[in-house]
């Protein structure tokens, strides 16, 4: 990847928008892209004209009502849906992507979710098994590799989650409300183990969040979107010093501004 | 960790608190308690089949000869697994079914995964699967008669495997069909494309459908396979079907019904293994009901 797109077109907020990492390679690069979906009565235009760059060990969050095309762009960054025009490049980096729902293979123990991750990507058995005792022991899961998907609660399903893509060794992973099924306890503490694991393993963060305290509490920079049809609306670089929690008055703060933004969006959407 | 980053002091907290409490270690008396509470439910039904069964003999709505006593036949039973063409017509009828089944699990398998991969053939063949298994296994003997000869193994062979692999075929294709989309888009994040999507998540996922498919096909197999050794006998060959046979051209009645008890046996008893695999398999998948 060479250029940098600097470009107005489609998202003004883009262009002045200030980045974080600001001499880091871009690692994703969204430009005009846009989703449309069925014909006739049933077309709906899921996303328009998106523009977005995300640069290397960036943790950027998308927020946005149902229907903001926030999921979309996701599956369009991990290449699971193509865009209808405009391009997104991620150069020959590694993409993982986590789910709301954990998705371990039911027919697997925890051990064996991970182990396939690295099976799949050809490293040999006894690396595949120093790997999978360090990554469960790294997301606090030790003890636990025997037990199958439904013996572990959400938490640790969505660790063990955590684990998987953290086994593809992807420079940029995408997570699609990973946490929104879990009680706010357990949400807490997986924030703490996400930035924890941040600090020891480089990659890049694309969360997809309805949450806005959330997306302030975690990233770098949020990204407001709207719905009808699914679009950028502006960029925010959250630049509130770490560690932070749900509960500081500035992630508050910031959140409440954010809300208010989305406001009208979010009436909208209720209505 | 490295040695500059500070724990946050609630991490190991929160992390306990979604500790569950593992499953409790089932001790032996809980474990006949379990067993029994599954047992006379069934001893319950047996007797009270076998009573009214008496009753009937009791009441002389028929004569002794044509309508024999539970204690008779079941002394007849004894009798006959005693006796050596008893266990050759056994290993006859649990040979044609083993063979006849493993050609349906063959023939079965390769059918459902064409269909489950071809449009045109799901197309043209699915509904006509599901078709098949409302014939009566039966209505096919006389034609495989003609075709095989009148005294064939083969035409038994035959209509077992047309009775058997559609329902293996459908349990393949109900299976892959039913992969839940999350899956296979998790397999696909991780590279599982081609063949190793098959290998690790479809096939797998598939696998409690599959065995519904095979249960099912059994139960069709073995029935196609007594109906084949009634109209289907071979001369000087003793088979289960061909022993009942026999009894009602005798007027045996005590042994007919001493080898009907022994084919409802064989049938419940293979049913019982097939059960006992797919509940296994779909605990270990926390598919089964909270109460198991």
């Amino acid at each position: 990847m060479t250029s940098i797109s600097t470009s107005t077109s489609g998202l003004g907020a883009a262009a002045t928008a200030p980045q974080p990492n600001g001499v880091a390679p871009i690692a994703v690069d969204i430009r005009s892209v846009s989703k449309e979906f069925g014909h006739g009565a049933a077309h709906t235009v899921a996303l328009r004209d998106a523009t977005l760059q995300i640069r290397e060990q960036e943790f950027v969050c998308l927020v946005g009502a149902s229907g903001c095309g926030k999921t979309t762009l996701l599956n369009l960054i991990a290449g699971l849906d193509k865009p209808s025009s405009g391009v997104i490049e991620t150069g020959d980096r590694r993409v993982a992507l986590m789910f709301q729902e954990a998705n371990l293979f039911p027919w697997l123990t925890l051990d064996q979710n991970v182990e396939l991750a690295l099976k799949l990507r050809g490293i040999d058995k006894p690396k595949r098994r120093a790997r999978v005792a360090e990554l469960l022991e790294l997301l606090r899961l030790d003890g636990r590799g025997k037990k199958r998907p439904h013996e572990l609660s959400g938490g640790m399903r969505q660790r063990g989650a955590l684990a998987r893509v953290l086994a593809q060794d992807a420079e940029i992973v995408l997570m699609d409300e990973p946490f929104g099924a879990l009680d706010a306890m357990t949400r807490d503490s997986m924030h703490d183990e996400l930035e924890r694991i941040r600090r020891e393993v480089e990659m890049t963060v694309v969360f997809v969040t309805h949450n806005v305290r959330e997306a302030v509490r975690l990233s770098d920079r949020t990204i407001l979107m709207e719905s009808g049809p699914g679009r950028v609306k502006s960029e925010h670089l959250i630049d509130l010093p770490r560690p932070r929690h749900m509960e500081d008055p500035q992630v508050a703060e910031r959140a409440g501004a954010l809300t208010d933004e989305l406001k009208d969006e979010v009436r909208r959407h209720v209505r | 960790m490295s040695a500059d980053t500070v724990a946050p002091p609630t991490g190991r907290g929160p992390s306990t608190r979604e500790t569950q409490t593992p499953a409790k270690a089932p001790r032996p008396g809980d474990v006949a308690t379990k067993v029994w509470s599954g047992i006379w439910p069934k001893l319950l039904a047996v007797f009270l089949a076998v009573a009214i069964w008496q009753v009937a003999v009791w009441s002389a709505w028929k004569p002794e000869y044509l309508l024999p006593s539970p204690a008779t036949v079941f002394s007849d039973l004894a009798d006959i697994v005693q006796t050596a063409t008893f266990w050759e017509a056994m290993g006859t009828t649990m040979q044609r079914g083993g063979v006849g089944f493993a050609f349906s699990l063959v023939f079965g398998t390769l059918l459902g995964i064409a269909v489950s991969q071809s449009r045109i053939l799901r197309a043209g063949v699915g509904s006509m699967i599901t078709g098949l298994q409302t014939m009566p296994s039966i209505a096919w003997f006389p034609f495989a008669m003609v075709l095989f000869g009148t005294f064939s193994p083969f035409a038994i062979m035959f209509v077992i495997v047309l009775g058997a692999a559609p329902s293996i075929a459908n349990g393949v294709i109900a299976g892959i069909d039913e992969v839940p989309p999350p899956l296979l888009r998790a397999g696909h994040m991780l590279g599982a494309r081609g063949i190793n999507r098959y290998r690790y998540v479809v096939l797998p996922a598939a696998l409690p459908a599959y065995l519904a498919g095979l249960k099912q096909g059994w139960a069709f197999a073995w029935r196609s396979l007594m109906a084949g050794e009634l109209i289907v006998q071979l001369p000087g060959e003793f088979s289960l079907g061909g022993s009942l046979s026999k009894a009602q051209d005798t007027v045996q009645t005590d042994d007919l019904m001493a080898y009907m008890i022994v084919i409802l046996i064989i049938g419940m008893a293979v049913d019982g293994i097939f059960s006992a695999i797919t509940n296994r398999v779909r605990a270990r998948r926390g598919l089964t009901g909270f109460n198991r």
